[in-house]
């Protein structure tokens, strides 16, 4: 009876959740291992200076807490920062704000807690950026020439195209659509469209509308790589990149969660003594 | 000499002699207050909220040491504070989590009061202070979660705010008037900065105070809802009474010891609580041109702006036949020709300020009439409840049934007022906020019907 009903409640929630979430894409897993990895953090940081910094800043870290990820001072200035920056300075951007906002539409924001922005309910942060920074794919009909799965029309280019070696892409999106209505009926009806386009590695779309008479809403995407290793080697890279933002969002995460383990110890040793005098003082309750 | 007769010594002593209110409160509140010895585990939560209020104060200051109430520095002061500040980070997860936690630990001290009947006579001041302070802890949360001045921060404060726009003739000028500009901005941080961190938390110590008086003046309820004051033995004390100091405050220090394992499992493991008590948007700074494509409150608010949304045109018909049931039932209950005028006026009118088209309020105004609503209706439940016995544990078993679809009720409006509504989901939005209202509203019925346990003189008490 009891298990009955929790298959109700439970059946129930999933329609809800299923309704709340239809069209979503598919984001891939970050390899969350090279979180504490001081190596991938280090390269991250690396590619992080070479690529990242040029547009976007980083305007609440300074150079010198890249301490905490094993770089010394003489590293950090050697061989990251460009310029005359000091290691006590933050990882400011020279790229004047206004020009940026001419140049793409809008200034690239600040990278220091990306990670944790993007962070929802639904998916982390860290599987977003690292799908956004691997699903850019070639389209003629954007200002840039680029376009992406997971941020569409977004206003970066691919600044990582010629890493990852060239792609195709093929995109599936089925929603309901306006047609117009068969004869002798009055307005536009809505009916389930489903539009697969497909991207050569120079952008030129082809695209096909089906009318579907069942299924459900969705979009899917799948990528052809000319060079297989090229892009398998560059998601290694951006899973290093990643692993770096996502330090850089929260960089007392590691000791955070130390301290933790001690609070947590001396609070199970806490309830122990409490237990104790608790007892001992309800003795003579009867 | 002008000194009072002391029995204590030391300087103990030196102070009682000259300020014997002192120990007095000491033995009012605690080593000669009784209390009732058959406390379960739900009796903890009040303690936990004091607790969580100190927390909340003693970080707050820490907090406001660093933090700066200026639209163009807020944002990067906070994250300054996590990142520059020495154990800042700890100082802000303290405060955020503990945000969170007062409003779990508050709502489950209110459902213990309504599973034990703890609002009932002689309980009713007790419970509407505390319902005030539950007030104060809304518009508390709602100024400080501004104050980071991310863009959840300022969409859910422009968002609340134009609520009050809803009002006819004077809802644009009174929402200009709270927030001090057109649109929310600097005037705006810095006045529920004010809020924030003095005239609120002052207002909240006062009610607490006033809460714990009005309790320790007519005795703490218990699970079997049982006056103990009842049965006394030759010196007046309670038979099933104990003195809350020692037994309760050392019951109490056993119990924080557990509160404090959740308290830090979350402070320093999941402070974001999976994006629900820091959300993820609230890390970008605010930007008036940039409106987020979702806009939630935070979790302790959704069931209330669930029922918000759940307002539509279409349901104000439902709303509106339910009036009039109701209406009906009342008119029938109540005695007298002066309460039944009453009842039929204040009918007609919401029935007609409902349906009449000419005069009928736009629906948004009616969510947040229901919204209000729906916060305010607990301090009712003192008169609604009309049950011959005061504890879950002597009322008929289906009662509990009839509590428990309030509290999926209630959990299933909170889920769904933090996504984004879909035709579906405000159904299943507005068939829970039936569900929400019908539970108080229908409350004088139901609470009576069914056969009452009988309730035992004594309470149930096993030996440690």
């Amino acid at each position: 009876m009891r298990g009955t009903s929790f298959r109700w409640v439970a059946a129930a929630m999933g329609v809800i959740w299923v309704g709340v979430n239809a069209q979503e894409p598919r984001l891939d897993e970050w390899p969350s291992g090279r979180a504490t990895d001081m190596a991938a953090l280090q390269s991250g940081a690396r590619t992080f200076a070479n690529y990242c910094l040029n547009c976007h800043g980083a305007s609440l870290m300074r150079w010198n807490r890249l301490g905490d990820i094993g770089l010394d001072e003489k590293q950090i200035k050697a061989s990251l920062i460009f310029g005359n920056q000091r290691v006590t300075d933050l990882m400011t951007v020279a790229m004047n704000p206004h020009d940026a906002k001419t140049w793409f539409g809008k200034a690239p924001p600040d990278l220091s807690v990306i990670v944790r922005a993007r962070n929802t309910v639904e998916h982390s942060g860290t599987d977003y950026i690292y799908t956004l920074l691997r699903g850019f794919y070639r389209d003629r009909s954007t200002q840039t020439g680029w376009n992406n799965v997971v941020y569409p029309n977004i206003s970066m280019p691919d600044i990582f195209w010629e890493r990852q070696g060239p792609r195709e892409a093929t995109l599936t999106r089925t929603e309901y659509q306006d047609v117009p209505a068969s004869i002798g009926k009055g307005g536009p009806e809505q009916r389930l469209v489903q539009t697969v386009s497909q991207f050569d590695a120079n952008g030129v779309a082809v695209v096909n509308r089906t009318e579907l008479d069942h299924g459900e809403p969705g979009f899917a995407y799948g990528f052809k790589s000319a060079d297989a290793a090229a892009a398998k080697a560059f998601d290694a890279q951006v899973a290093d990149l990643v692993a770096y933002l996502n330090w850089m969002s929260e960089p007392t995460a590691q000791t955070r969660r130390r301290i933790g383990v001690w609070a947590i110890a001396f609070l199970v040793v806490f309830v122990g003594v409490g237990r104790w005098l608790n007892a001992v003082f309800w003795r003579d309750v009867h | 000499m002008g000194l009072h007769a002391t029995n204590y010594k030391g300087l103990l002593g030196w102070i009682d002699a000259r300020m014997p209110s002192l120990m007095t409160a000491f033995r009012t509140h605690m080593s000669e207050y009784y209390a009732p010895k058959n406390f379960n585990i739900w009796y903890f939560f009040g303690s936990f909220a004091l607790m969580v209020l100190v927390i909340q104060f003693v970080s707050g200051i820490l907090l406001a040491m660093h933090y700066k109430p200026d639209s163009n520095q807020a944002f990067w002061s906070v994250e300054f504070i996590m990142r520059e500040v020495n154990g800042g980070w700890f100082i802000r997860y303290m405060h955020s989590t503990g945000a969170s936690f007062f409003f779990i630990v508050v709502y489950l001290h209110m459902l213990r009061g309504m599973l034990y009947g703890s609002y009932r006579k002689p309980r009713e001041l007790v419970w509407i202070v505390g319902c005030l302070i539950f007030l104060a802890l809304m518009a508390e949360s709602f100024f400080g979660y501004l104050l980071p001045w991310g863009q959840m921060s300022f969409w859910g404060a422009q968002v609340i705010i134009n609520l009050f726009s809803s009002i006819p003739k004077i809802g644009d000028v009174l929402s200009t008037w709270i927030r001090g500009d057109f649109v929310v901005g600097d005037a705006t941080l810095n006045r529920f900065f004010s809020l924030h961190i003095i005239a609120v938390p002052l207002a909240l110590l006062v009610l607490v105070v006033a809460h714990i008086f009005a309790l320790h003046d007519v005795g703490s309820n218990n699970p079997d809802g049982i006056e103990i004051k009842d049965q006394t033995d030759a010196n007046g004390r309670p038979l099933d009474g104990i003195p809350f100091h020692p037994y309760y405050t050392v019951h109490d220090l056993y119990g924080l010891g557990f509160f404090f394992l959740a308290y830090c499992a979350v402070l320093f493991f999941a402070p974001e609580m999976g994006g629900v008590f820091l959300e993820g948007n609230n890390f970008i700074p605010a930007d008036p041109f940039q409106t987020p494509q979702h806009i939630a409150p935070l979790w302790y608010f959704t069931p209330y702006y669930s029922i918000l949304r759940a307002t539509t045109s279409e349901f104000l018909l439902w709303l509106a036949l339910g009036t009039l049931f109701l209406g009906v039932l009342a008119y029938l209950r109540v005695r007298g020709w002066w309460p039944r005028l009453t009842v039929s006026a204040v009918t007609f009118v919401a029935f007609v300020l409902m349906t009449v088209p000419q005069v009928r309020l736009d629906p948004k105004l009616w969510g947040v009439i229901l919204m209000g609503l729906s916060v305010m209706v607990f301090a009712l439940l003192p008169w609604i409840d009309q049950s011959p016995v005061k504890s879950m544990r002597y009322r008929p078993r289906w009662h509990m049934a009839v509590v428990g679809v309030f509290i999926v009720a209630f959990v299933v409006l909170g889920y769904l007022g933090m996504n984004p509504p879909t035709p579906a989901t405000t159904l299943v939005a507005q068939l829970c906020a039936a569900c929400y209202f019908g539970f108080f509203f229908l409350m004088p019925w139901w609470s009576r019907m069914g056969t009452f346990k009988p309730v035992p003189t004594r309470v149930k008490f096993a030996a440690h």
